[in-house]
């Protein structure tokens, strides 16, 4: 046996402030965006499929959060990222991205509104820096104030339809109303928390900031609170699967500083629309033209007529021509098939599209092209 | 994590049982199993089909990676299991028994296979 992926050793990994509960749990853990994480405690299909019926635990410390405050943040924001921050409403969240001046993106993001003057912004581990960086010096010529705080939270995730419900057992916090891409702030288990509905898994799911030294308390709490309801604590490897089964990009596969967000299938994300100028806005302007005219190649999902599976960098095939890559790729738990997100060329990216398929180290397995995404909840 | 003392073992983490007939039962260790994680796909060889000891004779595929599949022994595959191939997961919950993966008529066998002590040494566990 020999793996043939590359393992990233790094001599110091970051460790979070659950990581000796995770040992103590068993988890096999691994080395990502130089965080040492759980990657799974036990079988990534069982702790995936726990997920899609009833629920999972999650650490998620690694995400880098960013803290922008001042009178001017709404208007920083808003030149540093390709969204209309300033238009969303306090206790709400919006998915956005931040682009570099040729609209390649830097990265994904999630940011609350936390108050009218502040905002929490949140990266992945692997950019958190280089959003920080750009979030700063961006920010230079405005009344507002970048703070790092990626040190101060902890971040722990319920996810799945049992969710809410184990979630109320252990706070006061109007979680009836609070909606999906909605926080605010609350005390779960004794514990002050950013409570807010989001994730990463296709499903129902609240993720809570906490201080470091309040996360071995909320875990055990939200473990024996979710015991009855079947909640496991999952690790990094079925996050992969479940947001790949709902089709949500990653970075670094799916999104990259290569592509722009209309590259990506994800130009409703940039507002050209708001107030004021934006980094990146002129290239963007020319990428959406391109993408409206002329489309590079599309993202789209492919699933397996066999049993092999794709990994990211295979390329995708037609007619014996490359027409495309695969940025991401896995068994899929729910479908019972291997599934991939692949960038196409443009003429074979209709749904069912014939005679597609992906070159697995050199034998080429028909695929069938889908939308995207491959899973979605019932509400 | 006990490697069963009847066996012997390859650095590349197979197990080898005793041959019978001078056919011995090829499948990977606990320990490997372990570190792929659950298998979803394993592309054994075909019997007839001549293997080479530490050589590559097929594939197991995890949820996360790859993996080629070394012949701890060269000879001639006698039979692959079928239930492997049906149910991958064989290999995660059964590794020394019902998740053997082929069996092979031995011409040549390495010097170097670990007893079930020494494999237990050179994997840390």
């Amino acid at each position: 046996m020999s793996s043939t992926e590359p393992h990233h050793a790094s001599p110091q990994p970051r460790r979070t402030a659950l990581d000796a509960l995770h040992r103590s749990l068993g988890a096999t853990m691994t080395d990502f965006a130089g965080w040492d994480m759980p990657l799974r405690y036990g079988s990534e299909r069982d702790e995936h499929l726990a997920v899609r019926t009833r629920a999972g635990l999650f650490d998620l410390s690694h995400m880098g959060e960013i803290t922008v405050t001042g009178p001017a943040a709404a208007a920083a924001l808003n030149y540093a990222l390709v969204g209309n921050i300033a238009s969303v409403g306090v206790g709400r969240a919006r998915y956005t991205m931040i682009c570099r001046t040729d609209g390649g993106i830097l990265d994904d993001l999630i940011v609350y509104r936390l108050g009218e003057t502040e905002y929490m912004v949140v990266a992945n581990a692997s950019n958190a820096q280089v959003v920080l960086d750009a979030l700063t010096e961006r920010a230079a010529g405005f009344d507002a104030e970048v703070r790092d705080d990626r040190d101060n939270y902890a971040l722990i995730a319920v996810q799945g339809p049992e969710s809410p419900g184990i979630l109320k057992s252990l706070t006061d916090a109007d979680l009836d109303g609070l909606k999906y891409y909605a926080g605010l702030p609350g005390t779960v288990a004794g514990v002050s928390a950013l409570i807010a509905r989001t994730g990463y898994t296709g499903e129902d799911g609240f993720e809570l900031f906490v201080a470091p030294g309040d996360a071995e308390k909320l875990w055990q709490a939200l473990t024996d609170a979710g015991a009855d309801a079947g909640l496991v604590p999952c690790g990094l490897s079925c996050r992969d699967t479940l947001r790949l089964e709902a089709g949500m990009p990653l970075y670094g596969h799916e999104l990259t500083t290569e592509l722009t967000p209309f590259d990506a299938g994800l130009g409703r994300v940039v507002k050209f629309e708001k107030e004021g100028d934006f980094v990146g806005r002129e290239a963007l302007l020319a990428a959406a033209g391109r993408a409206e005219q002329n489309p590079p190649r599309v993202l789209v999902g492919l699933v397996a007529e066999g049993r092999r599976v794709p990994r990211a960098g295979y390329p995708v095939v037609a007619g014996g021509e490359v027409i495309g890559e695969v940025t991401s790729g896995a068994p899929s738990p729910t479908l019972g098939k291997p599934i991939a997100m692949a960038y196409v060329d443009a003429a074979h990216a209709a749904p069912g599209s014939a005679g597609v398929g992906v070159d697995i180290r050199g034998s080429h397995e028909p695929y069938e092209v889908v939308a995207l995404p491959f899973y979605k909840r019932q509400k | 994590m006990s490697n069963p003392q009847q066996l012997r073992y390859s650095k590349e983490h197979e197990w080898l049982s005793a041959a019978e007939d001078g056919v011995a039962t090829v499948g990977i260790t606990e320990f490997a199993a372990n570190a792929l994680g659950d298998v979803v796909y394993a592309q054994l060889p075909e019997a007839g089909a001549t293997v080479t000891a530490g050589e590559s004779c097929g594939e197991l595929e995890s949820t996360k990676s790859v993996s080629d599949l070394y012949s701890p022994v060269s000879g001639e595959v006698t039979e692959f299991n079928q239930d492997v191939v049906d149910d991958p997961s064989l290999v995660n919950s059964e590794p020394f028994t019902g998740g053997w993966l082929f069996k092979v008529r031995v011409t040549e066998e390495p010097a170097d296979l670990l007893s079930a002590d020494e494999y237990a040494e050179f994997s840390g566990n």
